[in-house]
C-alpha cells in the first residue's frame, strides 16, 4: 500500500473507532448496565473485518483483484459470500418480522427468495462466468456494440444499485439507531465509512471476506436462537406450532388484523388462522407479480452477477450457487422459527410497538431467549444479533457500491470514455477507487437526505428493474441468436422505464387525499368512540374498565396521528407524481414490466439488423457451453 | 481482452458432439426451469384461490399450506442437486472433451494445458 493510502486507512479506522465508542455511550434498548457488552461485541466484529481488509489491501494490485478478487475465490467460499451478499437486513430482520406479525404470509416471501436461485443456477451463473469479466455490461458488450451496450448496461446497473443502496442505507440508519440508540445521521455515516474502508482498500477480496464472515455469524446466531426456542418442544414441529395457536397474544393479533369477521371466531380458530394464508397479502395478483419479480430479478441483480466473476470456472460458479442455495434455504427455514418464536415469546403487539415493520422481532427474541432484558446472557444475545445486523448492512452495501463503482470505472470510464486509449493497469485500479469513493460518499449523502422517507418500495423497485431490464437482456444475448445491440438498448430502456413508471403511478406512493380522508374519518369517529369508552369506564367489571382504558389510549394516539397527517399534507391533493389516486392498483409492476422488457428486446433486435452480433453467435454459444479459452480472461 | 487465438467457432457448432450436447442441455435446463417456475407459482395461486385446501390440518395444527410451502424448499433443492449431478457427470465431460479437442487444434503449444484444465 502507498503512503497516502496508509494514512487514509488509519484515519478511517480512527473515525470508526470513535463512532463505535460513541455507540457504546449511547442509550441501548437493553439495560444500561450492559452497554460495555454491546461495545465489546461490536468492537470484536469490526476489528476482525478490519484485519481481513488490512490483509486484503496488500493483495489488491490489478483491476482484476479489485473487481473480482483475481478470480481466486473457491465455489464453497463464493457460496457463503453470495449468501452474505443476498441475506440483507430486509430479509434477515424483515422476514422474521413479517412472520412474527402476519404468520404464514411472511413465510411465503422466504420461498420466493430461495426459488430465485434456480433461475441463477440453470440459466445465468455458468454462461456469465464463461462470457463476462468484471461487470454485467461485459456480457452485453461481448457480441453487441460495446459502447452503446456499456452505456445502457452501466446506467441500469447504477439505477438498480442506487434503489437498493438507498433502501439499505435508510433501513440501516433506522436499524442501527433503534438497536444501539445513536442518532440517524451518525448511524448512516458509520455504515458508510466502514463500508468505504473495506471496499476502497480491500476491493472484492475484502468485500468477499466481510460477506463470508457476516454470513457465518448470521447462520450461527440464528441456529443458536432456533435451537433454544425449539428445544423445549423436543424439536417437534406440531408441538411448537400448537403453542403458537393457543397463545392469547397471537389470537388477539389475528383478531386485530381481521377486524369484524373475527367476531364469530373462537380463540382457537383465531390462533389457527395465523398459520393460514391471507393476513398480509390481500390481492392475489400482487403476490404473483411480486413472486415473478423475485424469481427473475435476482438473476439480474448486478451485485449478485458480479460474484460469479470471482470464481475461475463454470464448475466453481455452479458449486457456488448450490452452496448459496443450501445456506440461503437453510436460513429461510430458520426464519419460520425465528418469526413464530418471536410472536410467542415477545408477542406481536410488543414487536410492532418497537418497530411497526417488525424488524426488531429477531433481536427481541434473542434477548428473551438469553434470559430477558436484565440478564447478562440476554443482553449478550441482543448485542450479538445487533452486531450481526450491523455487519449485514455493511456487507450488503459494500457489494452494491462495488457493483456501481465497477459500472462507472470499468464500463463508462475505461470502456466508453477512454475507448481506443487503453488505460494502464494502475490507472484502472485508481479509476475503480475514485469511483468507489464517489459512490460511497453519494450513498452516505442519499442515506442522510432520504431520512424519514418510505423506502420499502425501493427494494421492490430494484428487483422489478432487474427483472424487467437486466434479466431479459442478459438472458437473450446468451440464448438467442438474433439478439443484438438494438434489442439490448430497447430492452434496457423499456424495461427500466416500465418498471419505474408503473411504480410511480402505483399505490406504493403516498396519496395525500387518501391519507387526509382516513385522518378525517378517525376524527369524525372520535366523539362516538370516546363516549362509548367513558361509559365503559363506569362498569363494575374490571376487565371491561381495563379494555376501555386501553381503547382510550389507542384513540388518543390515533387522533394525534390523524391531526399530524392533516397538518403535514395541508392543501396538497396529489402524490409526488401529481396524481390524486393511483392509476393502477398493482403494488409490484413485474407482471406487466417483465413481458414488456422481453418484448422490447425481441422487437429491437428484429428492427435493427446487426451482422456482427449474429456472426459472433457461434463464439458466444460455444464459449458459454464449453468454457473454452475462459482461463485467458482471468489469468494475469 | 483475450489472447488472440484462432478457434474455429463455427466448426465446433457443426461438431455432432456439440450439437447433441446443446440439444440435451437445452431441453434439460428449460424443462427444469419450467417445473421450478410452475411449482413456485402454485404457492401464491394456492394461497389466494385454494384457501380451503391450504387450511386442512394434517399433522396436529400443521396444515396443507405450511407443508406445501416447506415442499417448495425440498423441490428447489432437489432440482439444484439433480442439475448439479447431471452437469458434472454428463455435460461437463462432453464439454471438456470438445474444448480440449479444439483447443489442441488451434492454440499455440504453450497454452494447451491451461485450456484443457478449464472444462475438467
Amino acid at each position: 500500500m502507498t503512503q497516502p493510502l496508509k494514512k487514509w486507512s488509519a484515519a478511517a479506522l480512527f473515525a470508526v473507532a470513535a463512532l463505535a465508542a460513541r455507540t457504546a455511550c449511547a442509550q441501548t434498548p437493553g439495560d444500561t448496565d450492559y452497554r460495555w457488552l454491546t461495545f465489546a461485541v461490536f468492537a470484536v466484529i469490526i476489528l476482525i473485518t478490519m484485519y481481513v481488509t488490512y490483509l486484503a489491501a496488500k493483495r489488491v494490485r490489478s483491476a482484476s483483484d479489485f473487481y473480482t478478487a483475481g478470480g481466486g475465490v473457491s465455489g464453497f467460499q463464493n457460496g457463503w459470500a453470495i449468501a452474505g451478499d443476498y441475506l440483507s437486513a430486509a430479509s434477515f430482520l424483515g422476514i422474521a418480522g413479517l412472520i412474527a406479525l402476519y404468520g404464514y404470509d411472511g413465510f411465503m416471501y422466504s420461498v420466493g427468495f430461495l426459488v430465485a436461485y434456480i433461475t441463477v443456477l440453470l440459466l445465468i451463473a455458468e454462461p456469465c462466468r464463461n462470457i463476462g469479466r468484471y461487470t454485467l455490461a461485459d456480457i452485453l458488450a461481448y457480441r453487441n456494440d460495446p459502447q452503446k451496450t456499456r452505456v445502457v448496461g452501466a446506467l441500469s446497473v447504477i439505477a438498480v444499485s442506487t434503489f437498493y443502496l438507498t433502501a439499505q442505507m435508510v433501513g440501516g440508519g433506522v436499524l442501527v439507531k433503534t438497536l444501539i440508540g445513536i442518532n440517524y445521521e451518525t448511524s448512516v455515516a458509520c455504515v458508510g465509512v466502514l463500508m468505504l474502508s473495506y471496499v476502497l482498500f480491500g476491493g472484492m477480496i475484502a468485500t468477499t471476506w466481510v460477506q463470508i464472515i457476516k454470513a457465518v455469524l448470521l447462520v450461527c446466531a440464528s441456529l443458536v436462537i432456533v435451537a433454544l426456542v425449539w428445544a423445549p418442544y423436543g424439536f417437534s414441529f406440531p408441538a411448537f406450532l400448537q403453542d403458537i395457536v393457543v397463545d392469547p397474544r397471537v389470537q388477539s393479533r389475528v383478531a386485530t388484523l381481521l377486524g369484524d369477521p373475527a367476531k364469530n371466531m373462537s380463540a382457537l380458530e383465531l390462533g389457527q388462522r395465523f398459520l393460514e394464508p391471507g393476513l398480509y397479502f390481500k390481492a392475489p395478483i400482487d403476490q404473483i407479480s411480486l413472486g415473478l419479480a423475485l424469481i427473475f430479478g435476482t438473476a439480474g441483480l448486478p451485485h449478485i452477477l458480479m460474484r460469479f466473476f470471482t470464481v475461475r470456472t463454470a464448475l466453481q460458479a455452479r458449486r457456488s450457487v448450490v452452496w448459496a442455495m443450501a445456506i440461503i434455504g437453510g436460513f429461510y427455514l430458520l426464519t419460520l422459527f425465528l418469526g413464530f418464536g418471536a410472536a410467542h415469546a415477545v408477542g406481536p403487539a410488543n414487536i410492532a410497538a418497537v418497530d411497526a415493520g417488525g424488524n426488531m422481532a429477531a433481536p427481541l427474541l434473542a434477548q428473551f431467549i438469553g434470559g430477558g432484558p436484565n440478564s447478562l446472557f440476554g443482553n449478550f444475545m441482543l448485542a450479538f444479533v445487533s452486531a450481526v445486523a450491523f455487519a449485514t448492512i455493511v456487507a450488503v452495501v459494500a457489494g452494491l457500491v462495488l457493483a456501481s463503482a465497477s459500472a462507472i470505472a470499468h464500463d463508462l470510464y475505461v470502456g466508453v470514455f477512454r475507448a481506443g486509449k487503453p488505460v494502464t493497469p494502475e490507472g484502472q485500479v485508481r479509476a475503480a477507487r475514485v469511483a468507489t469513493l464517489i459512490v460511497g460518499a453519494l450513498s452516505i449523502g442519499i442515506g442522510i437526505g432520504a431520512k424519514g422517507q418510505n423506502v420499502a418500495v425501493l427494494v421492490g423497485l430494484a428487483f422489478a428493474v432487474a427483472a424487467s431490464a437486466n434479466f431479459p437482456c442478459v438472458l437473450l444475448t446468451l440464448y438467442w441468436k438474433r439478439c443484438n445491440t438494438g434489442g439490448i438498448v430497447a430492452g434496457m430502456l423499456v424495461g427500466t422505464i416500465a418498471a419505474v413508471g408503473l411504480t410511480l403511478v402505483s399505490p406504493n406512493l403516498t396519496y395525500p387525499k387518501a391519507v387526509k380522508a382516513a385522518a378525517h374519518k378517525v376524527l369524525d369517529g372520535e366523539a362516538a368512540k370516546r363516549a362509548a369508552a367513558s361509559e365503559a369506564l363506569g362498569s363494575a367489571d374490571n376487565d371491561v374498565v381495563a379494555k376501555a382504558k386501553k381503547d382510550l389510549a389507542a384513540l388518543d394516539k390515533a387522533v394525534t396521528k390523524a391531526k399530524a397527517d392533516i397538518d403535514k399534507w395541508g392543501d396538497s391533493t396529489t402524490s409526488f407524481m401529481g396524481l390524486e389516486e393511483p392509476l393502477i392498483q398493482m403494488k409490484n409492476p413485474g407482471i406487466f414490466s417483465i413481458p414488456l422488457g422481453f418484448l422490447a428486446v425481441l422487437i429491437g433486435s428484429l428492427l435493427f439488423r446487426d451482422r456482427r452480433a449474429e456472426a459472433m453467435w457461434d463464439e458466444v454459444y460455444v464459449r458459454q457451453n464449453t468454457g473454452l479459452l475462459v482461463s485467458k480472461s482471468t489469468a494475469h | 481482452m483475450t489472447t488472440p487465438v484462432n478457434v474455429d467457432w463455427s466448426a465446433i457448432t457443426r461438431d455432432p458432439r456439440f450439437q447433441s450436447l446443446h440439444r440435451r442441455k437445452t431441453s434439460f435446463l428449460w424443462g427444469m426451469m419450467a417445473v421450478a417456475v410452475l411449482y413456485f407459482l402454485m404457492l401464491p395461486v394456492g394461497a389466494a384461490y385454494f384457501q380451503d385446501l391450504f387450511k386442512i390440518k394434517v399433522w396436529g395444527v400443521v396444515n396443507v399450506g405450511l407443508l406445501f410451502a416447506l415442499s417448495e424448499f425440498v423441490v428447489t433443492l432437489c432440482i439444484a442437486i439433480l442439475y448439479s449431478r447431471k452437469a458434472s457427470s454428463d455435460f461437463d465431460v462432453i464439454a471438456a472433451e470438445i474444448a480440449a479437442d479444439f483447443a489442441n487444434r488451434s492454440a499455440p503449444a504453450g497454452e494447451r494445458r491451461a485450456d484443457r484444465g478449464v472444462g475438467a
